[in-house]
């Protein structure tokens, strides 16, 4: 502690240290930890009318938690969220595992500076408009179903925003950067002649992954993973825009509550989604053997 | 058992430059060979030809007298030790060892004896279990050997794998390999800039300049009788006088300079009137006697360098020219002085014109 204080000050000087503390200081209360605590007590709180606050019956109690509990339609859209977000985190990967080897071990010179600008340059625009030109693509009438009649492949128009597909693909190419960056990350460090190495010793190229990049790349597998499946679990915007009546995300239902002026429902609903992918990241941790300290890398 | 590879005509070509060019090299079964230059000059390319990692531009690459074209790196004959050595972090050293053969699908009951034998082969005893990181520059170093040798390769290629060590545990290893290589009979190319080690270890060196090989003979033969100027230049310490031939005698020639006039040996039969250069090596130049007559050059000592065995002597001609000679520290030498006027001769037999051009640049 002596030490790292000592350096700290050789580095950075009384007004260096002043200053990154107290910024930093500033986020983590007011940013991170007093909404979380108001959240939270809001959540144990009962819904009252405003001249009873402060009242007898103003007492922290968890039949707003209960009320989740016992109803069953909000467990299971709960269910669906969580089996829904752990399918777009499959898909996402499975489509960005290849992608970041491509550009982390094959690709050179020009090419990667182009493919990455062919990831980024969708996010430059906002996240809402790119979901709304999915509508556009897959709706009745929409690009998709107009191309596949005229090259008449299907002679009626497909609903393709019956049940989650559309959701799942929308928020797959929402997330894709967030999965492919981790993982490009790490391999980017793994040494090409490794893969020679394997290569020369008899390795065919599944195998080489299986036994050389994989194990090399799981922090950014798992980094990616759970980035994925948090932003999955807990967007709103797709499910809202690409959605259907039978893909209720538990998003909407906790913004529902809110827009009833019901927050604390709502916040005990937040608390419990919380307590999902935080405990869905420690999952991850385990199931790949990596710590905390490597997830930051 | 090693297998022979042939190298007929071999070219590579990175767009318009040619990293290898018509090279035609035939390594015999069992030999250990050297190709040897500097940085640059094409070996490792030439390595990963053989290997399988690219296929040459043109020409044919023949193991075991089967043309390899086509057949991927997987599925060669051969075994490759980096010049990082390559070995797999998340893996024990077992693992390591092991890896080609699992990937073989060798069963586990073989895989353990043959990972033993080779523990034992290398002298790596105990340290099965570990990681590779927990291993010394030199233990990394058998590992890698032995993770190569349990494929059974017919042909093992080494890239500069000493490099990174330091002296004493280079001179041990490149002891140690030649010792493995006789033991296993396995074929050996091995790519260096070292030329000690090119001498000391291979049976033959092939030497390489840019993208082409310039001389393919024993160590003693390259060094005694390189057979371009390149070669002269390149292996080992030697010095330089450029002159024009004004008579031919023979196998000798007589060639003017600026130091004097000197006869020396005329390998490349170069013709009268040429101009050429001239190279004696630092160990052929001795302290001339009243009596000599022939190629004496007067000069003055400028460094004396006393290294035990042997004293190196730096010397100045009047156009200040250096020249270095090597004095055996065996007693008939008198102490010299620094900026001594002297004379000093040497051997026509030890001395050889060759054309110019090709040499390195020091």
């Amino acid at each position: 502690m002596r030490d790292f204080w000592n350096t700290a000050l050789r580095d950075l000087g009384k007004i260096g240290i002043a200053y990154i503390s107290v910024t930093v200081g500033v986020w983590v209360v007011f940013m991170i930890i007093i909404p979380q605590l108001i959240m939270f007590d809001y959540s144990l709180r009962p819904m009252l009318p405003l001249r009873e606050l402060g009242g007898p019956k103003d007492v922290w109690t968890l039949k707003n938690y209960l009320v989740f509990f016992t109803n069953r339609l909000h467990m299971a859209i709960f269910f669906k969220t969580i089996w829904s977000s752990l399918i777009v985190t499959l898909v996402a990967l499975s489509i960005c595992y290849p992608i970041a080897f491509y550009l982390a071990k094959v690709a050179r010179g020009a090419k990667v500076g182009l493919l990455m600008l062919g990831l980024i340059i969708p996010y430059w625009i906002n996240e809402l408009l790119r979901l709304f030109a999915w509508q556009i693509i897959l709706a009745d009438m929409g690009i998709l179903n107009q191309l596949l009649i005229f090259l008449g492949i299907i002679a009626d128009p497909i609903n393709f925003r019956m049940g989650n597909g559309a959701v799942i693909l929308g928020m797959t190419y929402a997330y894709i950067l967030f999965m492919v960056f981790p993982i490009y990350n790490v391999m980017e460090s793994l040494d090409k002649n490794q893969l020679d190495a394997a290569r020369d010793l008899g390795a065919s190229w599944p195998r080489i992954h299986y036994k050389i990049v994989m194990p090399h790349a799981k922090p950014g597998i798992a980094v990616g993973c759970t980035m994925t499946f948090m932003l999955a679990a807990g967007t709103v915007a797709a499910p809202q825009l690409l959605g259907s009546p039978s893909s209720f995300w538990f998003t909407q239902v906790i913004n529902t509550n809110f827009e009833c002026a019901n927050w604390n429902l709502g916040a005990a609903y937040a608390t419990v989604l919380m307590l999902l992918c935080v405990v869905f990241m420690f999952m991850m941790l385990k199931l790949f053997k990596v710590g905390l300290k490597e997830l930051t890398q | 058992m090693g297998q022979d590879v042939e190298l007929l005509d071999v070219s590579m070509r990175f767009g318009e430059v040619y990293a290898a060019r018509d090279i035609n090299v035939h390594i015999q079964a069992g030999e250990f060979f050297s190709f040897l230059g500097p940085s640059g000059c094409g070996k490792t390319t030439l390595l990963r030809l053989i290997s399988g990692f690219m296929d040459p531009s043109e020409g044919q690459i023949k193991i075991g007298g089967k043309d390899m074209r086509g057949i991927g790196s997987n599925n060669r004959p051969t075994a490759m030790i980096f010049q990082n050595l390559a070995l797999f972090p998340l893996m024990t050293v077992e693992e390591n060892i092991g890896f080609g053969l699992e990937v073989r699908h060798v069963s586990k009951a073989k895989r353990t004896k043959k990972v033993e034998e080779l523990i034992e082969l290398v002298d790596l005893y105990g340290t099965g279990g570990r990681m590779v990181s927990e291993l010394s520059g030199g233990q990394k170093q058998r590992v890698a050997i032995a993770r190569a040798l349990a494929v059974n390769p017919a042909v093992l290629l080494l890239d500069e794998p000493l490099s990174a060590l330091d002296l004493r545990l280079r001179n041990h290893m490149r002891a140690e390999l030649r010792n493995i290589q006789r033991r296993t009979d396995v074929t050996f190319i091995y790519i260096t800039h070292d030329q000690t080690e090119a001498l000391t270890m291979s049976d033959r060196v092939g030497v390489m300049s840019i993208g082409k090989v310039e001389q393919v003979a024993e160590p003693d033969v390259i060094y005694n009788t390189p057979k371009t100027a390149f070669v002269a230049s390149f292996v080992g310490e030697t010095n330089i006088i450029q002159g024009d031939i004004i008579r031919i005698d023979g196998d000798y020639a007589l060639l003017k300079t600026a130091w004097g006039s000197f006869f020396c040996k005329n390998p490349q039969h170069i013709t009268k009137g040429e101009t050429a250069t001239i190279f004696i090596r630092p160990e052929t130049v001795f302290l001339a006697e009243e009596s000599t007559a022939e190629n004496v050059l007067a000069c003055r000592t400028k460094t004396i360098s006393f290294e035990g065995a042997y004293a190196v002597v730096t010397l100045t001609t009047e156009q200040d020219q250096l020249f270095t000679m090597r004095l055996n520290n065996d007693g008939s030498v008198p102490k010299l002085q620094e900026g001594e006027q002297i004379k000093v001769r040497f051997s026509r037999k030890n001395a050889f014109v060759l054309k110019n051009g090709g040499t390195p640049i020091a």
